[in-house]
C-alpha cells in the first residue's frame, strides 16, 4: 500500500467535510476521486498531499506517518501533486522550472557558488522530463508566454520531474479542449511509466476520461465514501451512477472508454 | 553574460580603473560611496529582485558594518580592513539570522514594516547607548590598514582616492563576482522559484521560509562590508546611517537601476550618488527632486534604468 488512508475526518468549524474517509492506492494503480461540488475532494487531497491535518484519523505514505507532515517533506519522501489552478513559475523557462524540480530532487539547492549551467545531471532529467510532455521545444519560452494548455502541462511535468512513487493530479485536464484531454491522459500514463511512477490519484470531473483510465474509482459524497469499484463496477451500478453525474450524462458514459 | 552585457561591464571597469589617473580627486571620492553601495545592493538585490521580498530596514546592516569597523579601530588595537570585514560580516550574519528568521515568516509589506522596525530599534540602541557608539555624536573610525599597509604617512585624500579606491573597487568586482555565481547557481535558481510562486515551490519539496532567511543574512553580509566601505571615507559613524531614511535610499537606488537586472541597482547606485551630488548642489530642496524622479519611475518606469535599456529582461532569463 503506497497511500493509505484511515477513518479520516475533517471538520471546518461545525462543517465536517470527510466523515471517517479509508482509502488506500497500492503501486500499479490510477485511482480516480469522483463527486459533486463539495462532496469533500478537495480537502481529501489537502489531507492527502499533507496540507491539512486532519482532525481525526491517520494517513500514511509508504508505512509512514504523514498527517500534516507539509508539502516541502511529502515531496522529499517522493509524494507530489499538481494544482486544479494553474502553478507556474511566471518569469521562469520551462528549462529552468524543471531544473528547479530536478535541483530539489537531487538535493542540491544549497549548492550556492556551483554553476547550474555546468550541471548536466540535473540539466539532463530536465529536459527529458520536458521531452515526455512535448515542451521539447519550448525549452527557453519563459512559462508566462506559453498557451494555457502548455502550462498545464508544464505544471504537472515538474510534479514528475520530482521522480516521485505517487502522484496527486488535481484536475489535470481541466481547462483543456475535451479534444486535447486524451492526449494530455495518454502523455501522462506514458511519463509515469517513463519516469517509474507507481501511483496516481487523480481528480477528474470528465467521466470518459475517469471510466478510460481509472484501475480504480472512489466516489465521495458529504464527506462519504459513496462506492469504491472499479470502472466496470461502477458502469453497472446504475443507481449510484445516477446519483453522481446525473441520469443523461451516465448514459453516455456508461459506453465502453476508449 | 550576453555580449553587450560583457562589453559594457568590461568598459566600465577600464573606466573605473582609469579614473584616479583622469578625473579630479573630488569625482574620484564620490565614486567611493557609490562602491559601498554597489556591494550592499548586490546583497539588497538577492533578496529583492531574486527572492521578491524588499526590506525597509537594511540601513542596519550598513550600520552594524560601520559601527564594527569604528568600535574595533577606536576601543581595540585592530587596524586591519580585513578583519575589520570580516568582523562586520559576521555581525551582520549573527544579527540576520535570528532577525530574518522572524522576518521571513511575512511577505510583502508586513515583511517591509517588520525590517523597518528593527531597523529602527538598532536605531534606537546606537543613539541612545551613549557610551558604547557615541550617541547621536557617533564615534570616530580610524584609517584601516590596506592588505596590511599601514599607509599612515598619506594625507588623507592621497589615502582616498589612491590604494583606498582601488580596495574598494577591487572589493566590489571580488563580491559581483560571487554574486555572479550565486544567482547562477542551482541555490540562485531555488530562490526564483521562491520568489515567482511560493506554493509550486513547496509543493516540489523547496522549503520557502527557509530560502528566504538564506537570502537574507546573504544580503545582511553584503550589506556589513558595504557599511564598512561606506564609513572609511567620512572618518565618523553616526546613528544617520542606521536611520531608515538611508534604507530607503538603498531601495530608490534599486528602483532606479531595476531591480530585474543583476547590474541594475549598481547602476542605480553611481546614477544616485553623481545626481545626489548634482542636485544638492543647484537646490536647497533636493529631496523635493528625488521624490518627483522616484514618483515618475514607478509610473513609467518600473523596471528602472536597466529597463529601459533592455525591453524587460527578467534576471537571466534565457541567458548565458
Amino acid at each position: 500500500m503506497i497511500i493509505e488512508a484511515r477513518d479520516v475526518k475533517h471538520f471546518y468549524g461545525d462543517f465536517c467535510a470527510l466523515d471517517g474517509v479509508t482509502l488506500g492506492v497500492e503501486a500499479g494503480q490510477l485511482v480516480s476521486i469522483i463527486g459533486p461540488n463539495g462532496a469533500g475532494k478537495s480537502t481529501l487531497i489537502n489531507v492527502l498531499t499533507g496540507l491539512l491535518q486532519p482532525s481525526a484519523g491517520s494517513v500514511r505514505f509508504k508505512g509512514r506517518d504523514i498527517a500534516g507532515a507539509g508539502p516541502v517533506r511529502l515531496a522529499r519522501l517522493g509524494l507530489a501533486r499538481s494544482f486544479q489552478l494553474v502553478q507556474i513559475f511566471p518569469d521562469l523557462t520551462v528549462l529552468e522550472t524543471l531544473q528547479a524540480a530536478a535541483v530539489s530532487r537531487l538535493g542540491r539547492g544549497r549548492r550556492l557558488l556551483a554553476s547550474l549551467a555546468a550541471d548536466g545531471e540535473v540539466r539532463r532529467d530536465a529536459e527529458h522530463v520536458a521531452d515526455l510532455f512535448g515542451l521539447g521545444e519550448k525549452l527557453h519560452a519563459p512559462s508566462r508566454t506559453l498557451p494555457q494548455g502548455d502550462k498545464k502541462l508544464l505544471d504537472v511535468a515538474a510534479a514528475f520531474a520530482l521522480r516521485p512513487a505517487a502522484i496527486l493530479l488535481d484536475e489535470p485536464t481541466s481547462g483543456v479542449s475535451t479534444r486535447d484531454k486524451t492526449t494530455v491522459m495518454q502523455m501522462l500514463v506514458r511519463a509515469s511509466r517513463g519516469i517509474g511512477v507507481q501511483a496516481i490519484l487523480l481528480v477528474e470531473h470528465d467521466m470518459d476520461i475517469v471510466f478510460g483510465y481509472s484501475d480504480r474509482i472512489v466516489a465521495l459524497q458529504q464527506g462519504r465514501i459513496l462506492v469504491d469499484t472499479t470502472p466496470d463496477g461502477l458502469r453497472t451500478d446504475e443507481t449510484v451512477l445516477a446519483t453522481l453525474v446525473g441520469r443523461a450524462t451516465a448514459t453516455a458514459s456508461a459506453a465502453p472508454g476508449p | 553574460m550576453r555580449r553587450p552585457q560583457a562589453v559594457a561591464v568590461i568598459v566600465a571597469l577600464a573606466a573605473a580603473l582609469a579614473l584616479p589617473r583622469m578625473a579630479p580627486a573630488y569625482h574620484v571620492t564620490l565614486m567611493l560611496p557609490f562602491m559601498a553601495y554597489g556591494i550592499a545592493l548586490l546583497g539588497l538585490n538577492l533578496l529583492f529582485g531574486y527572492t521578491g521580498l524588499v526590506s525597509f530596514g537594511h540601513a542596519l546592516f550598513l550600520g552594524i558594518g560601520a559601527y564594527t569597523g569604528a568600535f574595533l579601530t577606536t576601543h581595540t588595537r585592530v587596524r586591519s580592513i580585513e578583519i575589520i570585514l570580516l568582523v562586520a560580516a559576521l555581525g551582520a550574519a549573527a544579527v540576520a539570522a535570528p532577525v530574518g528568521a522572524l522576518c521571513v515568516r511575512y511577505v510583502k509589506i508586513y515583511f517591509g514594516m517588520l525590517t523597518l522596525a528593527f531597523g529602527m530599534l538598532f536605531y534606537t540602541f546606537v543613539l541612545k547607548f551613549y557610551h558604547l557608539t557615541g550617541g547621536d555624536e557617533g564615534m570616530r573610525f580610524l584609517r584601516p590598514s590596506l592588505l596590511g599597509q599601514p599607509l599612515g604617512d598619506l594625507s588623507k585624500t592621497a589615502y582616498l582616492v589612491g590604494p583606498y579606491y582601488y580596495y574598494s573597487l577591487a572589493l566590489l568586482v571580488l563580491a559581483t563576482v560571487a554574486m555572479w555565481r550565486i544567482v547562477h547557481s542551482p541555490f540562485g535558481l531555488c530562490l526564483r522559484t521562491v520568489r515567482d510562486n511560493p506554493l509550486k515551490a513547496e509543493s516540489l519539496g523547496l522549503s520557502v521560509p527557509r530560502y528566504r532567511w538564506y537570502a537574507f543574512v546573504i544580503s545582511a553580509v553584503y550589506a556589513g562590508a558595504g557599511g564598512v566601505l561606506l564609513a572609511v571615507p567620512t572618518g565618523n559613524v553616526d546613528p544617520t546611517l542606521a536611520y531608515w531614511t538611508h534604507s530607503g535610499n538603498l531601495v530608490f537606488m534599486t528602483l532606479l537601476g531595476g531591480f530585474a537586472s543583476f547590474f541594475g541597482p549598481i547602476a542605480g547606485a553611481l546614477v544616485f550618488i553623481y545626481l545626489q551630488d548634482t542636485v544638492m548642489s543647484l537646490f536647497l530642496y533636493w529631496r523635493l527632486v528625488f521624490g518627483a524622479i522616484l514618483a515618475a519611475l514607478v509610473l513609467f518606469a518600473p523596471t528602472g534604468l536597466a529597463g529601459l535599456v533592455v525591453r524587460r529582461q527578467p534576471p537571466e532569463a534565457a541567458h548565458r
